[in-house]
């Protein structure tokens, strides 16, 4: 069924369905059989697919030529920290003993997972600076979420209820506010400076006691490292607010600077991001939320803890604990083990305090190399060092080409286009993220091809406007999509009679 | 440098250009004092020596494929993943890939997400389905926001049945507490072996939602129909929390008339991982469609007149709504849709039909076996499909200790949330477990019975 009439490229899994084919099939019962309940307890008839075991493989095949991936090529996308995920990291969160052990089994049975557990909080504990941490949050977004209860929850203790407002710079990630909307927080935007810092001025004047705190990414969302950051903190926790780091741009900090020393309190990290995580098509991530002693009593519940000190030649004991005033439980079981925390912890193994803090240098060399050849063709609204990321303008004087447009012709140089249309704050933004893992020629042959669209952009506009030429798929009638809404597909109506 | 593709040589030259002398000069935005500090972290291992170090550390654990015999379920379920879902997984293409932020170049997932979507529709009955959650406790948790977005916080009070996973209540108290919401049905009064009909009570015209598991917690079978047509009498909405596997076999919560059905799909092609990374699924109403949580795909063309798919209705989400967002949620599942997707595609309906139907085999086998033994005794008479209630002659602790060291894990032990039911084991059996492991825990059973 092809509901929108587009022609089809590839049939869905629906379509390439045939009635009685089979696909894996599991033993016979070697046990006793037992009568059905009863029919009005079951289900008439099971709409699902049937398919060979080899066409289900060329589905997939083709259907994942059509992608675009790190492991293919270059992928800017700020904020989002796109670097080579180690394949090793593949190899061990699928060894037999992670793979096959059960969220409820004794302690004692699993010593290995919660060592490593145990080991990970230790040591995102001594990079980042913080005195507690939770590994319990699935992504960035959740541990903001449980970032911002804990916010409220330690107010709360202190009897300090009349605490509802929220401060986020106008360059702040859209979670940011939904977070602190979730709890009925209201939100001041506080604007940035023309070097992109937080305006001072507008941020004194927001502090009062009704602050709940701050929610800061840094380096921002411009990859700007706040020029001003101690007095920011210090604004915000001298009217009693607590600062939120968004460690979304961690990638630019490992071994440079400790979040926790500058005077954070609570802080997410995106272990998708700066620790390797592959991101999977859009997740699983994995969103750990570090906190400084005074909020260490209400993480999330619960913990990984040494339950039994170890002696002489006994291993201590891991088990689990309950935080004092916990903010309660974040999602079922204990975070993302396999996927998320094995690889991090694999990564960060492989690394050390040398490796941290190369990671973090590369980056922002790669990232300033390549604002130093783009300066002069594109315009950077905040010119100076960045970290590792930087935003650009794709617009041009007297030309009618956006941003989008230039993203869309990228891909005709077969590279995936930076973020765009965000940070808001910028117009046409093209928010541009290198990482560690480019190497010069990657970066030269990216910014040949930036520079070569902006001639396009005066010479030649329609090739802009009319990208990506050379892809499998063009650019896509967004509108139709929203109007029809049509969001699931079924096998054919006369499938049981057909072929 | 271990994943660095810079030489001196290069690194020196980019410099330059940038206008730097070193690599420190780079970073003089950052307050001195605080600038480049000595982390106290373990010297870097090589890619060989990781792999050992993490084999070592995997091996110390008791895993229930190499060593162990299991019957845990409780919301995690050890079932056989066909050989295909890892292999496709494990393309780069998927997998190194990120959200869908870009059409034209992203089809293979967005195609894939479709199907995912569609799979899980044609599964529950519904008409929408998302593009996953984070797990089956923050589906259900999500579940709880749509239904206060539907009537504009007019309504407060929730009603939760005793016999929804615990962990998921726990999550929606922890997720609800900006709501100021009014939850009743499962507090320690309340009578958690009475059926659903016990919840009516509970419900009025203040009720926004009643939350149900299907087979709950403790495996029993139950049809919502009536319950659903009195809380529809109400104007309050029902969620359905529902196992994938069962769903195979029973009622669909559609044919229910339920308004939400969510979900863990963890038993779909996604190892037990030590608890996660797992999938929430989330389907509902094509109604309550912009009030739903989540990413979305819909079909449309491109500018070639060719069939694909985009991300839609983006304007629910947080980087629009901001503050007025119904969820956070960002990041989603997106690789383990596209495992129970290949999952549901591998086995397809015959071979799911077959799980469904060892799975139900083998726990009434193990159910009739296990009462046989003097002191155990089924708990419930209500049907079930792979879970159990054993109530035993001892507390399920004690009971669980002795199976422990006869290499068996003998099931969830009710008594950490119930305070009733101390000596009551929850027995999972799917289709990963033999008839002679069945024979072996009831063995070990009628020892421990005669000792
Ligand atoms: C700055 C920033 N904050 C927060 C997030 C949310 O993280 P996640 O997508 O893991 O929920 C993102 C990522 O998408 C981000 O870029």
């Amino acid at each position: 069924m092809n509901k929108t009439g587009g022609t089809i490229v590839e049939p869905t899994i629906f379509e390439l369905s045939s009635p009685g084919r089979l696909g894996v099939r599991m033993p016979a019962s070697d046990v006793p059989e037992t009568a059905l309940p009863q029919k009005n307890f079951l289900r008439s008839e099971l709409p699902l697919p049937e398919l060979a075991e080899v066409d289900v493989v060329r589905h997939y095949m083709r259907l994942s030529k059509f992608n675009y991936s790190v492991d293919g090529g270059f992928y800017p996308l700020g904020s989002c920290t796109m670097k080579y995920n180690p394949k090793i990291n593949e190899d061990t969160c699928r060894y037999p003993g992670f793979l096959y052990t059960h969220p409820l089994q004794p302690i004692e049975t699993v010593q290995g997972n919660l060592a490593l557990v145990y080991e990970l909080q230790e040591w995102l504990k001594e990079i980042s600076g913080f005195a507690g941490i939770t590994l319990q949050p699935a992504a960035g977004a959740h541990g903001e979420f449980a970032g911002v209860l804990i916010m409220h929850a330690y107010h709360k203790s202190r009897n300090d209820t009349k605490r509802t407002k929220m401060l986020i710079p106008d360059a702040a990630h859209g979670t940011n506010p939904a977070s602190a909307g979730l709890l009925g927080m209201s939100v001041v935007t506080i604007p940035s400076d023309a070097r992109g810092n937080v305006d001072l001025k507008a941020l004194e004047a927001a502090c009062d006691d009704t602050v709940v705190g701050m929610m800061l990414t840094n380096p921002n969302t411009l990859g700007m490292f706040d020029e001003n950051i101690e007095k920011v903190v210090k604004l915000v926790h001298d009217c009693g607010g607590l600062m939120y780091g968004d460690g979304a741009n961690l990638n630019a900090l490992l071994g440079i600077v400790r979040p926790g020393d500058l005077g954070f309190d609570v802080m997410h990290f995106n272990l998708h991001k700066t620790f390797s995580v592959p991101h999977g098509g859009g997740g699983p991530g994995s969103g750990p939320v570090g906190v400084s002693a005074q909020l260490a009593d209400f993480l999330p519940a619960p913990l990984v803890g040494v339950v039994e000190e170890a002696e002489d030649d006994v291993p201590p004991l891991y088990g689990f604990v309950t935080p004092k005033h916990t903010i309660g439980r974040m999602k079922a079981f204990h975070g993302h083990f396999g996927g998320g925390l094995v690889r991090a912890y694999t990564y960060i193994a492989m690394h050390g305090p040398d490796g941290l803090k190369d990671i973090s240098q590369y980056a922002v060399l790669n990232a300033n190399y390549l604002q130093a050849r783009l300066r002069d063709t594109y315009k950077i609204p905040y010119d100076r060092i960045c970290m590792h990321e930087f935003v650009a303008e794709g617009q041009f004087e007297g030309s009618d080409v956006r941003a989008l447009d230039i993203a869309k012709r990228l891909m005709d140089y077969n590279f995936h286009p930076p973020t765009n249309y965000f940070p808001l704050i910028v117009h046409e933004a093209l928010m541009i993220e290198p990482t560690e893992t480019e190497n010069k020629d990657t970066l030269d042959r990216f910014a040949d091809a930036l520079i070569k669209i902006a001639e396009e952009a005066k010479s030649q506009p329609d090739l802009l406007h009319n990208a990506p030429s050379t892809t499998e798929f063009g650019r896509m009638d967004e509108v139709k999509a929203a109007r029809e809404l049509v969001l699931c597909c079924w096998l054919p109506e006369n499938y049981e009679t057909m072929k | 440098m271990t994943f660095i593709p810079i030489s001196p040589n290069e690194r020196d030259a980019m410099l330059k250009t940038v206008g730097v002398k070193s690599l420190d000069d780079l970073f003089d935005a950052i307050p001195k004092k605080h600038r480049f500090p000595k982390l106290d972290l373990p010297p870097a291992l090589t890619e060989m020596e990781a792999a050992a170090h993490l084999s070592e550390m995997a091996q110390t654990n008791e895993n229930v494929r190499e060593h162990m015999i299991s019957f845990l379920g409780a919301g995690a379920y050890n079932h056989y993943v066909p050989s295909v879902v890892d292999h496709m997984l494990r393309r780069g293409e998927f997998y190194t890939a990120y959200t869908p932020y870009q059409p034209e170049i992203s089809q293979g997932t967005l195609q894939a997400i479709f199907e995912y979507q569609s799979l899980m529709t044609n599964l529950t009955g519904m008409e929408v389905s998302n593009a996953s959650h984070y797990d089956g406790a923050t589906a259900t948790a999500e579940a709880v926001s749509l239904a206060y977005a539907q009537f504009r916080g007019k309504r407060k009070k929730i009603v939760i049945s005793p016999t929804v996973h615990p962990q998921y209540r726990e999550v929606i108290q922890t997720y609800s507490q900006g709501m100021g919401l009014e939850k009743v049905g499962d507090d320690e009064s309340a009578n958690a072996e009475a059926g659903p009909e016990a919840l009516m009570s509970h419900v009025d015209e203040s009720t926004m939602l009643v939350v149900v598991q299907y087979p709950d917690f403790f495996g029993r079978i139950h049809d919502y129909t009536k319950l659903i047509e009195d809380a529809h009498a109400k104007g309050a909405l029902v969620c359905i929390v529902a196992n994938p596997t069962a769903l195979i076999m029973l009622k669909t919560p559609a044919e229910m008339g339920a308004d939400i059905v969510v979900g863990e799909a963890q038993p779909f092609g996604i190892p037990l991982w030590y608890g996660g990374p797992y999938l929430g699924f989330f389907t509902t109403k094509k109604s309550y469609v912009h009030k739903m949580a989540g990413r979305l795909i819909g079909e449309t063309v491109d500018s070639r007149g060719q069939r694909a798919y985009v991300l839609t209705l983006t304007a629910r989400e947080q980087h629009i709504k901001r503050e007025r967002a119904t969820s956070n949620i960002c990041t989603n599942q997106g690789l383990l849709a596209l495992a129970s997707a290949l999952y549901m595609s591998t086995l397809g309906k015959t071979g799911l039909q077959q799980v469904a139907n060892l799975c139900y085999q083998k726990a009434h086998y193990a159910a009739s076996e296990l009462s046989k033994i003097d002191g155990c005794d089924l708990c419930f008479d209500e049907p079930f499909f792979h879970e159990f209630v054993l109530c035993c002659p001892k507390p399920a602790s004690e009971v669980n200790e002795y199976l422990l060291e006869h290499g068996i894990f003998g099931g969830y032990d009710l008594g950490q949330d119930y305070s009733s039911l101390q000596n009551h084991l929850l027995i999972a059996v799917t289709e990963m477990n033999s008839k002679q492991e069945i024979d072996t825990l009831v063995e070990v059973l009628k020892e421990m019975s005669h000792e």
